[in-house]
């Protein structure tokens, strides 16, 4: 996966009530969702989802990203924001597996996430294991999934998983 | 016998992969005894479902659908989210879809009905799945994608999570409950103390643990980052699996398993080994207060004595249980709710209500001048039945802090246990039931 764009930074425990506030969660639809992510957090976020300015940027964040709920609306959010991925010290553990689950890419790379400049342009290359700070000329490694992560991920989610599974002879 | 000696996370992974060892960091596929989803993961749900390809789910006896957030429907979307969710239960025929008038706050009676037994393997996509790690299940919160993945195979991937043992000693002081025990917890190790972990409560201080501080303790281990929060099959949880409905799953285990060869308790075996550790003594744990914005951010009651507050509310997957309600109604007994706060007390299932209502409880709620709520999750997370304006500060028996989550980004709440929760309601700002009951 390679992925460049714009980063978006934020502090720890950026958690799931501001990531989509539960007061939508009366709805699903990717757009929707995606049109109030982050409104409580960073209206200026929310305003360039809505204006169309998001095309690849990376949220780059502290630890514990995505703590609180389960909710899905979360990871969809910022997945239909126009995110290509999410880079972060940590993540709370339910929010890294809906991520992967749905074909959001997250890297947990501490050294990146902290070693990045806000509004700096982002390169990323996972096959290549490597973050860029293209604008700051700074590197770093990341590292793999582990190889069953990987084998859901290479098949574009858990549902495309889910139906190989099903489809077996 | 086990080839190793494995802590209760591992035994309850291995026996549902068919395994007589599994290794923490092992990624495994398991056979889940129970997946459950409510009013606002549900239609998500039901969508990746149909995604998947599948006709019908694995079992229809092993998927629980319980509307409750936004509950009775709160909005004509939330109707719609409810109908989804209700036609889905429908066309599958699931029995154990709990409508209106016939429900309750899911991890309050999922348990309650007997539809989770000690040593289950069960997913919910609901955060607070965690709860039935009262009842010695192996539960956890997952997203709506994976629990249409678990509906449609019967099962679901896992890491093996690595342990961390918290032992308890001593018996707890006056008014304190577990609420209190697993805020000082959430306290010392913080939001992500237990990331990928499976907490697992031990030690001789459980024989003072009732179920219901049991399941606030399990419920709020996601708090601390915890996949699960386990607490071994003891004879206090026996006594309660013997309470269940006639002919549901809960009472035809302890009926087979008796019989069978480990017999009914489950624990970890000695020698397990645990990656982190902790020790509570119980005695040493003060009524405790989380103050915004985060379940971590734990001070005792008495240092917050004098903060104003709005609104009280009573309720929730982790406190809105016949002890919860018995305890606050003890504090309020004789009082009125302070003029400038409003007090909103849930009970967390009919049952549960229609008890306190023979104990004589919503009574002395009423007349105090608190609202009673039918069973819903509500205010918990900003929906409805209780949110908060700019400005407003809540005493809550819930699970969350963080900004916004009860309304407003300028509201705050303040996490804590039914009596911190009465005595405050009474003197419009946090309080100890000492200041009430005197």
């Amino acid at each position: 996966m390679k992925a460049r764009g714009k980063a978006w930074k934020y502090g720890d425990n950026v958690d799931t009530d501001v990531i989509i506030p539960a007061r939508y969660l009366n709805v699903s639809e990717p757009a929707e969702l995606a049109r109030h992510c982050m409104e409580d957090l960073d209206p200026g976020f929310t305003r360039a989802v809505v204006e169309g300015k998001i095309r690849g940027d990376i949220v780059v964040a502290g630890s514990n990203f995505g703590c609180g709920s389960s909710r899905e609306h979360a990871p969809i959010a910022l997945k239909a924001s126009g995110i290509s991925c999410i880079i972060a010290k940590s993540f709370a553990r339910i929010f890294f597996r809906n991520c992967i689950n749905i074909g959001l890419p997250i890297i947990e790379c501490p050294e990146a996430a902290d070693g990045i400049d806000a509004g700096h342009l982002v390169e990323v290359d996972t096959d290549a294991g490597l973050i860029r700070d293209l604008d700051a000329g700074t590197e770093w490694k990341s590292r793999g999934y582990p190889e069953f992560l990987e084998g859901i991920i290479r098949a574009g989610g858990l549902v495309e998983y889910a139906k190989s599974i099903l489809n077996k002879p | 016998m086990p080839s190793k000696p494995m802590t209760m996370a591992q035994k309850l992974l291995a026996a549902h992969c068919g395994r007589e060892y599994v290794s923490p960091g092992e990624f495994v596929m398991a056979r889940v005894d129970l997946v459950l989803a409510n009013d606002i993961t549900a239609p998500i749900a039901v969508r990746e479902f149909r995604r998947i390809g599948a006709k019908r789910v694995f079992d229809p006896s092993r998927i629980a659908l319980v509307p409750d957030h936004f509950i009775p429907q709160k909005d004509i979307k939330s109707a719609e989210q409810a109908k989804a969710m209700r036609e889905f239960a429908a066309e599958q025929s699931i029995v154990n879809y709990f409508e209106v008038g016939r429900s309750g706050i899911e991890h309050a009676l999922l348990p309650e009905k007997g539809l989770v037994c000690p040593g289950d393997l069960v997913v919910g996509a609901d955060s607070h799945t965690c709860t039935y790690g009262a009842i010695g299940a192996f539960a956890t919160g997952v997203g709506s994608t994976d629990a249409a993945f678990a509906m449609a195979l019967g099962k679901t991937w896992f890491k093996v999570p690595e342990s961390f043992k918290v032992t308890l000693t001593g018996k707890t002081r006056p008014y304190v409950t577990g609420k209190d025990v697993i805020l000082h917890l959430i306290g010392k190790i913080g939001v992500d103390g237990a990331t990928y972990k499976a907490l697992e409560f031990s030690g001789p201080g459980l024989d003072g643990l009732s179920m219901d501080s049991r399941f606030a303790m399990a419920n709020m281990a996601v708090e601390a980052g915890a996949k699960a929060g386990l607490f071994p099959v003891d004879e206090i949880c026996l006594r309660y699996i013997a309470a269940r409905p006639l002919g549901s799953r809960a009472a035809g285990w302890l009926a087979s398993s008796a019989a069978a060869a480990g017999g009914s308790h489950i624990s970890a075996d000695t020698g397990a080994s645990y990656q982190q550790s902790v020790e509570i003594a119980l005695e040493d744990v003060e009524l405790l207060v989380a103050l915004p914005h985060s379940p971590a951010n734990v001070r005792p009651a008495r240092e917050v004595r004098g903060v104003a507050i709005n609104q009280c509310i009573l309720g929730s997957c982790t406190n809105g249980r016949l002890e919860d309600l018995r305890m606050a109604a003890a504090v309020l007994d004789g009082c009125s709710v302070h003029p400038a706060v409003r007090m909103i007390v849930i009970p967390a299932t009919q049952d549960i209500y229609l008890q306190a209502l023979k104990e004589g409880l919503i009574e002395k709620f009423i007349r105090a001048g608190a609202a009673v709520s039918t069973p819903t999750c509500g205010p918990c997370l900003g929906g409805h039945m209780g949110v908060l304006a700019a400005g407003e500060r809540a005493v809550s028996t819930t699970n969350r802090n963080f900004v916004g989550r009860m309304g407003h980004v300028e509201s705050e709440v303040y996490l804590c246990g039914p009596a911190v929760a009465a005595a405050s309601a009474v003197l419009g700002r946090i309080a100890t039931p000492e200041e009430v009951v005197g």
